[in-house]
């Protein structure tokens, strides 16, 4: 079976996705106008102002025609045409051609823009460069994010909107009055209840006489769906537009279907992104012979916009209502209730959503305790959802399936419900909810960190740091139990050398290392250790070069180029680690903690010094990074980079902390992984001066190392961390806890206390001793360390492991 | 610490180093007549002695693990994928099919001897 699909958005990105996972065995070929495949318009604007990276992937095996579109469909001869000229043949055409933004028919109109492609959102980046004013018409849900990226653009802007408040269509006079002055405060001007008269050069005049200045305008008022197609080729219209389709999503052609922003499905045409996946699922299933239906879907919306919650849930009236109102703290709550006062019809927000996550379940089921107490939160009500309650509106997954979900799988956290249901995977608006259900679930979420403690690392990190604790036995006899394990006393150990930065060796302290910070090297499969001497910013002289490649070549070690613009040496036996660092440490080397999990290496381009493309000089402050930060224990390896412009040489984003130059300082991206599972970093803050930048980076590294769990990279961390990466931004940029300063200064203590933990081994005789393979023969190798040759160099022969385990 | 021994009548017994030389929850490998043996002090000063071979990994690395208790047992912990060892019997805690051969081991006015 042949599948094309017409247009290439988000709708036909879940069709094909659905159909590729579910084992379609046909053909399928999407025609999609756009240069690229789908991507994520729910978060257009963080491309904008972040940079987002926004792409769906290609499922496997489905031929896309980019940049291409369908211009008829030869309806008997089964097959669509191309404005390129191609004729594809196919046995299911489904139509998901979208919508357009719907432009008024005003003079001037052809002077704005609209919002709703990457390429838009280009023009209007280009637009804002020589602009100070921006006006968005339409002050719904688009409108707003178009005004929030106008303004994150630099531009002074205002909304107008036809109807009396903004979000008509999400909430309520009294919640209209209460958005109006959050977002006022933003200093955006708000024009509701007034219609447009024209727009002019550098400003637009409305129809009540006012003028507003604006050289951008964007026009976000509604859209239309894109029908013309299905118009000119015969099938059934609505009246007002919008592809008829019946409950399994096909036309009047049964050959056809229909989903998402084109499409008429029970009189409506959906333009949120769930009901939008859901009709694309239906579509699938039917495609596979099966019988799913597509039965109208719940509007309810919870979003952020410009920083205040807005949410609706249900139906926006009802016999009774309940309303909670404080203007000073700029929240609205609005219940909705029916006249017996028995069942929730529905509800606004705005300024705080709570409301929505407790309540939007038990929609048109018995009210689950007094209004009045549902409206405040905290109050103490405890809400079980019914099980047919659904939580995530973007997917359709119900209270039942999450609740099954970790019954079944066993899972213990969001992002195992997230892999397992998809509840969460597409707004997020629904994340609080899903801790919920796993607390209530009654699945112990243990946060102890192993049998010895109950505690957690970010715990235990608090009560070393308060109480001033320095030693493992003295935490375990008044915090924990028994004598600790490979888990608890490594995590202990980084605990204690990112507070107070002493020898990893000294004292007790040894005994807590794994083998690695023990022997201050990496462990390699036959027993032998590798050695990593430290590259800042991976410039080297070539008279140290050569040191290195003596000492390999003395030592014979097997020598590779790591990913971290360092040099491994392979293959020492304990014995010979003192002798190596010896010679390294003599030739100005230091240790380079790859054995630790500690910063490893700030990688960089060669920046603005050699590069013709060069904006800042990147190797520069990649080595005042790593030297600021080497020896820096933390919960797991740190790795950075630096590049000096934005074609990013130097890998950054896939760094935990990771700076891109720009022509006015600099951008820290953070929570980057590769990895097992990669990750792109977050813009953190953007333009900053280099003092403004090492000062947030100090806070960065400082609060993942306060709260981090043990192992935890910082991709993992941020994605745990309750409000994501905009709680972090208040707490390490805007100081919204009040502990920057601490964190700076630890960071400062770090700094000053830092030293050469090869070289003090060095010095120390007592330490050295400890490097010796058979204490009761010092000068004997280990005779089951072997090697045989490859490739010129060694390689080492293992024992067949049936012997060993006879 | 006076008498630290566990009892095993069998071979003789060999000086391998001084007590004080051992770091409490630390191990040290020492070779007996061709075999790598791992000697480990707890933190009560109590000894154990067990191969140094692991047998998940096939390299000769227990002494180099990480010792603790597991429940009361006291244990080590391979170096290379974690697999916890019983330091009383040598049998592997996660996979009781696998484990170590275990080694008399006493204290002789501050050396440490074992029997292999």
């Amino acid at each position: 079976m042949r599948v094309v699909v017409a247009g290439y958005g988000p709708s036909a990105h879940r069709l094909i996705e659905t159909l590729v996972t579910r084992g379609f065995d046909g053909e399928i070929v999407v025609v999609g106008e756009e240069p690229r495949p789908a991507y994520d318009r729910v978060h257009l604007t963080s491309y904008l102002t972040e940079g987002a990276d926004l792409g769906y992937p290609v499922p496997p095996g489905v031929t896309t025609l980019l940049g291409a579109r369908v211009t008829g469909i030869d309806r008997d001869g089964k097959a669509v045409v191309t404005d390129d000229g191609r004729r594809e043949p196919y046995d299911v055409l489904v139509l998901a051609t979208g919508s357009a933004p719907f432009v008024p028919p005003v003079p001037g109109a052809e002077r704005a823009f609209v919002y709703r492609t990457i390429e838009d959102l280009e023009a209007i980046r280009k637009a804002a460069e020589s602009a100070r004013h921006g006006v968005v018409v339409g002050g719904g849900l688009l409108g707003l994010e178009a005004a929030d990226a106008l303004r994150g653009l630099g531009l002074s802007t205002a909304i107008v909107e036809i109807a009396p408040w903004l979000m008509p269509r999400q909430v309520d006079e009294g919640g209209g009055a209460v958005l109006k002055g959050h977002i006022e405060a933003l200093g955006l001007g708000v024009h509701t209840g007034v219609m447009l008269e024209r727009v002019e050069d550098g400003r637009v005049v409305l129809k009540d006489g006012g003028e507003i200045p604006a050289e951008v305008v964007v026009f976000s008022a509604g859209i239309r769906p894109r029908d013309e197609l299905a118009r000119a080729a015969g099938l059934e219209v609505g009246e007002r537009g919008g592809i008829v389709v019946d409950a399994g999503m096909r036309t009047s052609d049964p050959s056809i279907y229909a989903i998402g922003e084109c499409a008429l499905a029970g009189g409506m045409v959906y333009g949120l992104v769930g009901p939008c996946n859901t009709q694309a699922e239906v579509a699938a299933d039917r495609i596979m012979g099966g019988e799913s239906s597509f039965g109208g879907a719940d509007m309810s919306t919870k979003l952020k916009l410009l920083g205040v919650e807005v949410a609706q849930f249900g139906a926006m009236g009802g016999a009774l209502d309940v309303t909670y109102m404080d203007p000073v703290g700029g929240v609205y709550k609005r219940l909705f209730i029916s006249d017996d006062a028995q069942t929730l019809l529905g509800g606004i927000c705005v300024g705080d959503a709570t409301p929505y996550t407790n309540l939007k379940g038990f929609v048109g089921k018995p009210l689950p305790a007094a209004p009045a107490d549902l409206l405040f939160t905290g109050s103490g009500v405890q809400l079980d959802l019914p099980d047919d309650a659904q939580v995530c509106s973007c997917n359709n997954v119900c209270a039942g399936e999450i609740r099954e979900a970790i019954a079944v799988q066993g899972l213990t956290d969001v992002g195992g419900i997230k892999s397992c249901t998809r509840a969460g995977t597409t707004c997020g608006s629904c994340v609080p909810m899903l801790k919920q259900l796993l607390v209530k679930s009654g699945v112990e979420v243990s946060k102890a960190l192993c049998e010895h403690f109950d505690q957690s690392r970010a715990e235990l990190f608090d009560i070393v740091r308060v109480r001033g604790i320095t030693t493992f036995s003295q935490l375990i006899a008044e915090h924990g139990r028994g004598r600790g394990c490979d888990i608890c006393k490594p995590a202990v150990a980084s605990i204690l050398a990112s507070l107070h930065n002493q020898h990893v060796l000294d004292g007790e302290l040894a005994a807590l290392q794994d083998t690695n910070d023990h022997f201050l090297a990496n462990i390699q499969k036959n027993g032998t250790y590798s050695v990593v001497p430290r590259i800042p910013g991976g410039e080297i002289t070539p008279d140290k070069l050569i040191v290195i490649g003596e000492v390999a070549r003395d030592f014979g070690l097997y020598t590779k180029i790591t990913g971290g613009q360092r040099i491994d040496l392979f293959g020492a036996r304990v014995e010979q680690l003192p002798q190596i660092w010896k010679r390294l440490v003599d030739a100005g080397f230091e240790s380079g903690h790859a054995y630790g999990k500690a910063l490893r290496t700030v990688k960089s381009c060669v920046g603005s010094t050699w590069c013709r493309y060069g904006v800042q000089d990147s190797v520069g402050l990649a080595i005042a990074l790593e030297l600021r930060y080497r020896g820096l224990r933390s919960p797991h390896k740190l790795k950075a980079a630096v590049s000096g412009c934005a074609r990013e040489c130097a890998e950054a984003r896939s760094k935990d902390f990771g700076i891109i130059a720009t022509e006015q300082g600099w951008n820290l991206y953070v929570c980057g992984n590769g990895g097992f599972k990669p990750r792109h970093a977050d813009l953190l803050v953007s333009d900053v001066p280099t003092d403004e930048l090492i000062k947030i980076i100090d806070r960065f590294l400082m609060f993942y190392i306060r709260t981090a769990d043990r192992l935890q990279r910082t991709a993992a961390w941020l994605e745990s961390l309750e409000g994501g990466l905009d709680y972090l931004r208040q707490v390490v940029v805007e100081d919204s806890l009040g502990i920057c300063a601490d964190l700076e200064a630890q960071m400062e203590r770090h700094v000053a206390t830092y030293f050469d933990e090869w070289r003090a081994v060095l010095e120390d005789p007592d330490k050295l001793r400890r490097f010796t393979s058979f204490v009761n023969a010092p000068g004997v190798p280990d005779p089951s360390i072997v090697f045989e040759t490859e490739r010129d160099q060694i390689k080492p022969v293992l024992v067949p492991l049936e012997v060993v385990r006879k | 610490m006076t008498e630290l021994l566990i009892d095993r009548p069998i071979g003789t017994w060999v000086p391998v180093c001084s007590y004080a030389e051992l770091i409490p929850e630390r191990g040290v490998c020492v070779l007996v007549s061709g075999r790598q043996i791992a000697i480990f002090r707890d933190f009560g000063g109590r000894l154990y002695a067990v191969g140094n071979l692991d047998p998940f990994s096939g390299a000769h690395v227990l002494s180099r693990g990480i010792v603790g208790t597991r429940g009361s047992e006291p244990t080590v912990a391979s170096p290379m994928h974690k697999q916890v060892f019983s330091l009383v019997t040598g049998v592997c805690l996660d996979d009781p099919a696998v484990s170590v051969p275990t080694y008399p081991v006493r204290v002789r006015e501050g050396r440490v001897e074992v029997s292999a």
